[in-house]
């Protein structure tokens, strides 16, 4: 796990603020569900979790840095990032 | 940057970086073709391809080492790949507008076109399928190559059709226990598709493969889900059935599929002639892989779901033709490459029980939370949409609608542009690109 990874292969990013560390080629959807992060939450308020894994479904959305509507299955972790909950 | 700079030109224009569109693309440009690729993800291959994106991650060499082989004679035939792209529109003949990186639109013009897009899983709602941790079985698979750990969890993998195998076995190697692969196919209804694999050695190779995998691994055959449970919010099983017993299995993650939708959108979009399936549409193709629309061709699943092999063939002969070179030495293996397609979609056809596993409360439309109550209420998808929003939100029913034709055997809606949400500013460059250039 991320602790005994050597920090070049590491990225750090922010999930709702919080800041984690994932493997460097993590993508944004593969670090929510590590951290049990949920993406967004729906329209009636409940958690989703990415679903299909391969940008079709959109259940991954997020906000990352600020950019709302984004498909964190098709995003990789960059240093720094902010990934916040969609609601 | 300057809308109108962003144009650019191709003898042949593929659509999908898979098995068959790298194929295809490599074909036509080993014989002359200007060839581009636009992919939506992040790195070729498709999805039966898709790589991991971690280095640290171990992953089985043998599929991987004919990702690699294909990739590299895509390079060495010079054609150009754009990943991170996604065709919207199709404005006028023989020009398609596209989305780069969620973020800039790009505007390719062609000669010939290939759509090679691929298949998605189709999802079915039951009880609990909104849960995080209930994911596509390919989509669990995709996450582990993204980064996702599943060492030491339970999967419950469930649904049908030939990838939950290859998923149950990727999980396996990731370190997952699977603690259940449920396949709703009965037992029997296997045996032709069984035996016509014994006849074929690369299938029958990597039906083995799996199956030393898969040792131990507990396999029902002719058992469904019919609800994913939570304890406190969080996933905690799912409970399947046989129609006269049900269990509950205890699990961290629930992976399931009920076997391919073609990716149609975009050769309907084109205004290609396409066949309806009991679960979405096909794009109808001759033997050369022609689509009913001049200078569109169709290969791999959108023309019917039949795996990698037909995907392959499908892409060559696809390339050669647009070159202008003979294809017909490939056309008897595609043929037979298809006949096994149509076996699958016998052996995995969905049991009518899977119809009725939604109940009241159940969501059907996961972008808009209409639920299966108020869509059953309505006669159709056109109505569905306008009263409870179904098929409204972003992934523009490309779930719910294979759904809602499973369920209520619904006509699926035809297609508009933009295939898929695009910010305004990328829209208003298109349509500056159409005034300007048209």
């Amino acid at each position: 796990m991320p602790e005994a990874m050597p920090e070049a292969q590491c990225v750090q990013i922010y999930l709702n603020g919080m800041p984690r560390q994932v493997a460097r080629g993590t993508s944004v959807a593969a670090a929510l569900l590590l951290h049990a992060v949920p993406c967004r939450e729906s329209v009636k308020g409940t958690p989703r979790a990415a679903l299909c894994g391969m940008g079709i479904c959109f259940e991954c959305r997020a906000v990352i840095n600020g950019v709302a509507h984004r498909r964190t299955c098709q995003i990789n972790c960059l240093d720094e990032m902010r990934v916040e909950t969609q609601r | 940057m300057s809308a109108a700079n962003d144009i650019t030109h191709a003898d042949v224009l593929v659509v999908g970086a898979g098995p068959a569109g790298l194929a295809a693309a490599t074909a036509a440009a080993r014989h002359g073709c200007d060839v581009h690729v636009l992919d939506d993800n992040l790195a070729p291959g498709g999805q039966i391809w898709r790589a991991s994106s971690v280095a640290a991650n171990t992953q089985s060499t043998q599929p991987m080492s004919s990702r690699e082989k294909a990739i590299a004679a895509l390079h060495a035939s010079g054609a150009t790949l754009h990943c991170a792209t996604r065709v919207f529109a199709a404005p006028a003949n023989n020009v398609v507008d596209v989305l780069e990186q969620d973020e800039h639109g790009l505007r390719y013009t062609y000669r010939t076109l290939i759509v090679a897009t691929g298949a998605r899983e189709l999802m079915l709602p039951f009880p609990g399928w909104t849960l995080p941790g209930v994911l596509g079985a390919g989509g669990l698979q995709a996450l582990v190559r993204a980064g996702y750990s599943v060492a030491g969890k339970r999967v419950a993998v469930v649904g049908t059709g030939p990838l939950l195998i290859a998923v149950a076995a990727h999980l396996q190697e990731a370190g997952a226990r699977v603690v259940l692969l449920a396949e709703q196919a009965g037992l029997r209804t296997m045996l032709p598709l069984a035996a016509s694999m014994l006849l074929r050695f690369t299938k029958l190779r990597q039906g083995l493969h799996y199956a030393a995998r898969l040792r131990g691994t507990p396999v029902r055959m002719g058992w469904w889900p019919v609800e994913a449970i939570a304890d406190r919010g969080v996933l905690a099983g799912v409970r399947i059935t046989n129609g006269s017993e049900t269990r509950t299995i205890d699990c961290d993650l629930v992976a399931t599929g009920f076997h391919l939708v073609p990716n149609s959108e975009l050769a309907e979009l084109l205004g290609c002639a396409l066949a309806a399936t009991p679960v979405g549409r096909r794009v109808l193709v001759d033997t050369y892989q022609r689509t009913t629309r001049a200078d569109v061709f169709c290969v791999g699943e959108p023309t019917g779901i039949a795996g990698l092999d037909a995907a392959l063939l499908q892409g060559e002969i696809a390339g050669l033709t647009a070159a202008g070179q003979p294809s017909t030495h490939l056309h008897a293996r595609a043929a037979a490459e298809r006949a096994f397609g149509k076996m699958l979609d016998r052996t995995f056809r969905l049991r009518k029980a899977l119809r009725t596993l939604a109940a009241e409360d159940t969501i059907l439309c996961r972008c808009e939370d209409a639920s299966f109550a108020q869509v059953k209420a309505c006669a159709g998808w056109t109505e569905a949409k306008l009263q409870t929003r179904c098929g409204m939100g972003p992934c523009q029913g490309r779930i719910c609608g294979p759904a809602t034709r499973v369920v209520f055997g619904w006509e699926p809606a035809s297609v508009r542009p933009p295939l898929v949400p695009v910010p305004l500013h990328a829209l208003i460059s298109s349509t500056s690109h159409h005034e300007e250039n048209l």
